[in-house]
């Protein structure tokens, strides 16, 4: 790692299946991040909503952030919105990287199909090299708000709370972010994930 | 006030604030966001083209109509617009014209992944290369007073992670510039072998201006740092760069034709090891070779393909770098995407991979069928490719001696009036015999669902007309007797139209009706399988449906979150064990067939 900035940058992983919200996630990230007055970057990753095909988005904030791409071994957080997907960019983290998993199982069309094989015990290798690894049945929390979709912002709470931003923060991306109409609901979602106990 | 855009966004917003008053493009990743955002501004007038020539023959027009004008377009769309690209260059402007293109190395939706930097050489025309959003947003703007000073047009070019990562933007006001007046120049405007011959010598003799220009603005800068090393960049690689070498001397090109190659000299005399590091081809580096700069180390070390990022260049440049600690056991299996659960164009597919037919593919959402298991393609090129590739396939068969009955291309709506027209009326014209099926489902879908002449709407919601392509068909010239229609959920009927087809002379037209899933949004029912009764027979699976799984037991299941009740696994169930849900199972004596 170099000498410079690169301590003060905070770099995160977001990772999921094309649809999960997966971006929606990434830019309640940024908005907090750029509100706190950061300097901030992030990939995205266009076309795959619907399609199945897997997401992955980089954001990064701190002082001055150069590359939106992480350099390997510097991702801080996973947050991953599907069970296997940790292990797609696994080589990136190191044993420091906190990873917050959704416990939801999605066949690939491979996978589905029979020509590939969807790997069991993929929690367990992820919290082998892992050892700050949280699985969160977010399918159930988000059922038990009454819409399955808000995955990514359940998620997103229980991620956030490791981090250095406050609560009202967060909720003030939301209300900023997001329609009206949806605003209640994910605030919903994320204080679920905020209070998440394990 | 700051804000996060993307790449795209950024574009769109500068061209607004540099008072552009029309812009026109084609989808294409990783374009498609620059029109779809500049169609949010009233003050422009924004619309989809029905292809990249036209878009740029259109911003052409605008311009020389005296107005400020954009158009954008992924890397092989420049290829489709390289004709006026290049005598639009001997021509000049009047109103500021910018032509964004959008280059995709490591191609994340692109069939290849050309540099488009060697257009500007090739056109001797100005190419500025931002490095994130804020400069994508300054650049634009620019781009704009450089083209009018310097009276060309400029080439702005992004890639796919300036065009979609987002970085801060410093936001503007828009600027209010008056569309200037049409002036008749004969000499200048039509490019008469005499008149071009008058205005080659302009395009060399301009040349300094555009430098003069970059000095003017600082748009290209030497950032000294470390004696030991300087590197020479440009565009997303500059942030690379800086992450991996913070105490190295940089120096950053904005301006990338013509590279302005005194400061490379003077760089290089100041110190001991000068590198180039730049995705794609060695275009700055060959420049500078050719100038005379010494490069210590630049594509014989940096990659040629693919994209860069800090980790490759960290590996490869960085002595002590760890290798990543961390290695897996269990490895994430492969997730491309597929065609949607209910996709219209599932079915289709599934008849011609049954017929065994030839398939030629073409370029959107439905090149998805080529990948396992529908596997349903055999060949795919370029936009259009399909029916004009179809028409060679039948005249090779004809000097074979070849039975080419089962010949045929697969071709969608906004593709065929892209450049899938001209092909049909050459397979009349030429007398090729083959089938063309357009799968309409009235959308460009691949690139985010945008309305285009199919769909019958525009980018602003003006009125329009929307084109029937059974009337186009004929209008191309194919017989009304060669041209059907049909329900692609419909299997058993679109095997009929299939077959029917197979025995046409001269060339026919299938046009194949559905709607987009995602556009459409609405579900009718769903279906569920008799898993215990399943006897895995494989059709259903076959079919490449994300909402048809196998379980455990290698029986099949159905997603109800997933499905949206197209019917199809239905249709192919040998046993009938798949039905609507609100639907009680009937068992069947024997098996039948399906199609």
């Amino acid at each position: 790692m170099s000498e410079n900035t690169n301590e003060q940058v905070t770099s995160i992983l977001f990772c999921g299946v094309g649809g999960q919200g997966v971006l929606l996630a990434s830019n309640l990230t940024t908005a907090v991040a750029l509100e706190a007055g950061m300097d901030v970057k992030k990939t995205e990753v266009h076309g795959m909503a619907q399609r199945g095909g897997n997401v992955d988005s980089h954001v990064r904030f701190g002082k001055t952030v150069h590359s939106p791409i992480i350099p390997q071994g510097e991702v801080n957080f996973i947050l991953a919105l599907e069970q296997v997907e940790p292990l797609r960019w696994a080589h990136m983290g190191t044993k420091d990287t906190w990873v917050i998993s959704n416990t939801q199982k999605i066949h690939s069309l491979f996978t589905g199909t029979g020509i590939a094989e969807y790997p069991e015990g993929a929690q367990e290798e992820v919290k082998r090299v892992f050892p700050n690894t949280i699985y969160v049945d977010a399918l159930k929390l988000a059922e038990e708000l009454g819409n399955a979709r808000t995955v990514n912002v359940i998620l997103l709470g229980v991620m956030a709370r490791k981090m250095d931003f406050e609560l009202e923060h967060w909720q003030a991306a939301i209300k900023k972010n997001m329609k009206p109409k949806l605003v209640d609901l994910n605030l919903k979602a994320f204080e679920t994930g905020w209070n998440y106990a394990g | 006030m700051k804000a996060l855009l993307t790449g795209d966004e950024a574009v769109a917003r500068g061209a607004w604030e540099a008072g552009v008053a029309v812009a026109a493009a084609y989808p294409g990743t990783p374009s498609t966001e620059i029109m779809e955002n500049m169609g949010k501004y009233k003050e422009v007038r924004a619309q989809w083209s029905i292809n990249e020539k036209v878009s740029l023959e259109t911003a052409a027009g605008a311009s020389l109509g005296g107005a400020r004008s954009l158009c954008a377009m992924k890397h092989v769309g420049l290829n489709v617009a390289a004709d006026p690209l290049f005598t639009m260059s001997y021509i000049g402007v009047q109103g500021g014209l910018v032509i964004v293109t959008a280059d995709d190395p490591a191609m994340h939706s692109s069939q290849n992944e050309q540099d488009n930097r060697h257009y500007a050489r090739a056109a001797k025309m100005p190419m500025l290369e931002p490095a994130d959003s804020g400069e994508t947003l300054d650049y634009t703007k620019l781009g704009f007073e450089l083209s009018e000073e310097c009276d060309a047009p400029l080439l702005l070019r992004i890639t796919t992670r300036i065009a979609h990562s987002q970085s801060i933007v410093e936001l503007g006001e828009r600027k209010d510039v008056p569309v200037r007046d049409f002036v008749r120049d004969f000499e200048k405007q039509v490019m008469l072998p005499s008149n071009a011959r008058k205005r080659h010598v302009v395009v060399e003799d301009r040349i300094p201006s555009f430098m003069e220009f970059a000095r003017k603005h600082n748009i290209n800068r030497i950032e000294w740092a470390d004696e030991d090393l300087a590197i020479v960049t440009s565009g997303v690689s500059y942030n690379y760069v800086k992450e991996v070498f913070p105490n190295a001397t940089v120096l950053k090109y904005g301006l990338t034709w013509p590279v302005d190659v005194e400061l490379a000299k003077e760089v290089r005399a100041k110190v001991k090891k000068l590198w180039v590091i730049e995705e794609g081809d060695p275009y700055l580096e060959d420049t500078l070779k050719a100038a005379g700069v010494q490069v210590d180390l630049g594509k014989d070390k940096i990659p040629l393909l693919y994209e860069l990022n800090p980790t490759i260049l960290r590996e490869l440049l960085v002595e002590g770098t760890e290798a990543a600690s961390i290695s897996v056991d269990v490895q994430a299996p492969p997730r491309p995407p597929a065609l949607c659960p209910g996709c219209g164009h599932r079915g289709m597919f599934r008849i011609l991979k049954r017929e065994k037919a030839i398939v030629a593919g073409d370029i959107g959402c439905y090149t998805l069928a080529a990948i396992p298991p529908l596997s349903a393609m055999d060949t795919c090129i370029c936009m259009g490719a399909s029916i004009s590739s179809s028409i060679g396939m039948a005249k090779a068969a004809e000097a074979a001696g070849r039975d080419n009955k089962k010949s045929c291309c697969v071709i969608g709506d906004s593709t065929f009036m892209h450049s899938g027209i001209t092909g049909l009326i050459d397979a009349v014209y030429n007398n090729a015999t083959f089938t063309t099926i357009i799968l309409d489902n009235h959308i460009t879908a691949m690139t985010g669902h945008q309305v285009n002449p199919v769909t019958g709407e525009t980018l602003q919601g003006q009125d329009t007309f929307h084109i029937d392509l059974v009337t186009m068909a004929k209008a191309c010239g194919v017989k009304e007797e060669n041209i059907s229609t049909v329900d692609t959920y419909d299997l058993t009927a679109t095997r009929e139209v299939v077959r029917k087809h197979w025995e046409m002379e001269g060339p026919s037209v299938i046009v194949a009706k559905s709607n987009c899933v995602i556009a459409l949004r609405q579900k009718d029912t769903e279906y569920v399988v008799e898993t215990d009764l399943c006897k895995s027979c494989g059709n259903c699976i076959s079919l490449g449906c994300p909402a048809i799984s196998k379980d455990e037991n290698k029986k099949s299941t159905i997603d109800p979150t997933l499905c949206t009740g197209c019917s199809m696994c239905a249709q192919v169930c040998p046993w009938q064990f798949i039905h609507r849900v609100d639907e009680e199972y009937v068992p069947v004596v024997k098996p039948r067939k399906v199609p």
